[in-house]
């Protein structure tokens, strides 16, 4: 229950230190030219996030520090699937470890794969106007995420961060299934509102 | 492929957090396939776990990144993320019904549970209810997904038809008819074992009259 609360917690403060924008530059970098420098820098940037995410999942140091190794090498081969039209490289690096997670770390196998070639919409590269609507994007989730009720902020963080299932959480939390996930409608709709404000 | 009934938001919230269990993931990535709407409000929900993900507090690591350099010359675009479907499946998803070794469960219903990896507690099957078949009232509690992958059912909450998915509450009761033509196949999840056998169980009382 401690750790629930330091979870809830944690997301209505983020940790202060932001991923820079210029990600997505050492990112192409290393799809580009295969620079080995620039993905130096993405391990000293992702590699501590993914590892954390890995402990918060439920691996050991060990384990974490390894998929944190597997994490950044998959970025390091797939790099040229990435291009920064479609959507920021910290997304992309969480697919990734988000894939690799389930793979490794559930007892229960992956059906799940989400695309991380994101093949979806064909675009010219983005526009000024776009790269801003994306970062006001990423702060305004961020921002919404700050303010959520703290039944609200449980949940999601349940969710996104422990990997629990919706009846996983009901279990821990003491709560009916459908509350639990009234609670993850709602803090999804504010999410959706804000980030359909700024089209 | 016009679907008309989609997921909940907090079974896609779910889904881009990877935190569903195998049987439903398997109905969730099968109406994704088809959905390109559901497809544009997962792209949202990951937008959360983004967030949560750059919040994290980062722990410090104690090696190196990996050597790459000698790699440069192997890095191609690669394989794709095949996701391993038992055969069944995959040829109920390629409309090849006929290749499903089906079991009958009771007069005008079939199924065919599909075998979910070790380890994984909740029950994934399809379902051949034969045109026309009226099923008794029945509940569905916690956490079940069905999807149509061949003809269609009404009930209560309207038709569903092929692409379309029921995620419905815990709470809802339904009496389902199959299309009178084409009678419906479906695809169906639960969470829990039991509990899915248990509403086979209750199906069958009322047609074997007990």
């Amino acid at each position: 229950m401690v750790q629930v609360l330091e979870s809830a917690r944690a997301s209505r403060h983020p940790y202060p230190v932001k991923i820079p924008r210029a990600m997505s530059d050492l990112l192409q970098k290393v799809a580009q030219s295969r620079d080995v420098e620039a993905f130096r820098k993405l391990f000293e940037l992702y590699g501590p996030r993914v590892k954390s995410y890995m402990m918060r999942q439920g691996a050991d140091a060990t384990t974490a520090e390894d998929l944190a190794q597997e994490t950044l090498l998959t970025v390091w081969r797939k790099a040229q699937l990435y291009s920064d039209e479609k959507g920021s490289a910290t997304t992309w690096i969480f697919t990734i470890a988000r894939n690799l997670r389930i793979d490794r770390l559930r007892r229960e196998v992956s059906w799940q794969p989400l695309p991380e070639d994101r093949d979806e919409e064909a675009s010219d590269g983005p526009s000024p106007e776009e790269e801003v609507t994306e970062r006001e994007r990423r702060d305004k989730v961020r921002a919404v995420l700050a303010t959520l009720p703290p039944d609200q902020s449980e949940v999601v963080t349940l969710s996104y961060v422990e990997g629990l299932s919706h009846s996983e959480i009901a279990e821990r939390l003491g709560l009916p299934l459908g509350t639990v996930k009234s609670r993850m409608r709602l803090a999804y709709q504010k999410v959706k509102e804000a980030v359909e404000d700024i089209r | 492929m016009k679907i008309t009934h989609h997921l909940d938001d907090a079974t896609l919230m779910s889904c881009a957090a990877g935190s569903q269990p195998e049987a439903l993931a398997a109905v969730v990535s099968s109406h994704l396939a088809v959905c390109p709407r559901c497809r544009a409000e997962l792209k949202q929900h990951a937008l959360i776990g983004e967030a949560l993900f750059e919040g994290l507090k980062p722990e410090p690591v104690t090696r190196d990144a990996p050597v790459v350099a000698f790699r440069a010359g192997e890095a191609t675009a690669d394989e794709a993320e095949a996701c391993e479907m038992p055969a069944a499946l995959h040829a109920a998803l390629n409309g090849r019904f006929d290749e499903v070794p089906w079991r009958r469960a009771a007069p005008g219903v079939w199924h065919y549970p599909i075998p979910l990896s070790s380890g994984a507690k909740g029950d994934l099957r399809l379902l051949k209810v034969a045109p026309g078949t009226k099923l008794p009232e029945h509940g569905h509690g916690g956490s079940e997904l069905t999807l149509i992958l061949d003809g269609s059912y009404s009930d209560e909450y309207g038709t569903f038809r092929r692409g379309d998915v029921a995620d419905l509450g815990d709470d809802a009761e339904h009496r389902p008819i199959a299309d009178p033509v084409h009678g419906c196949i479906c695809l169906a999840a639960s969470d829990e074992k039991p509990r899915f056998t248990g509403m086979i169980a209750r199906l069958l009382q009322p047609l074997a009259g007990l």
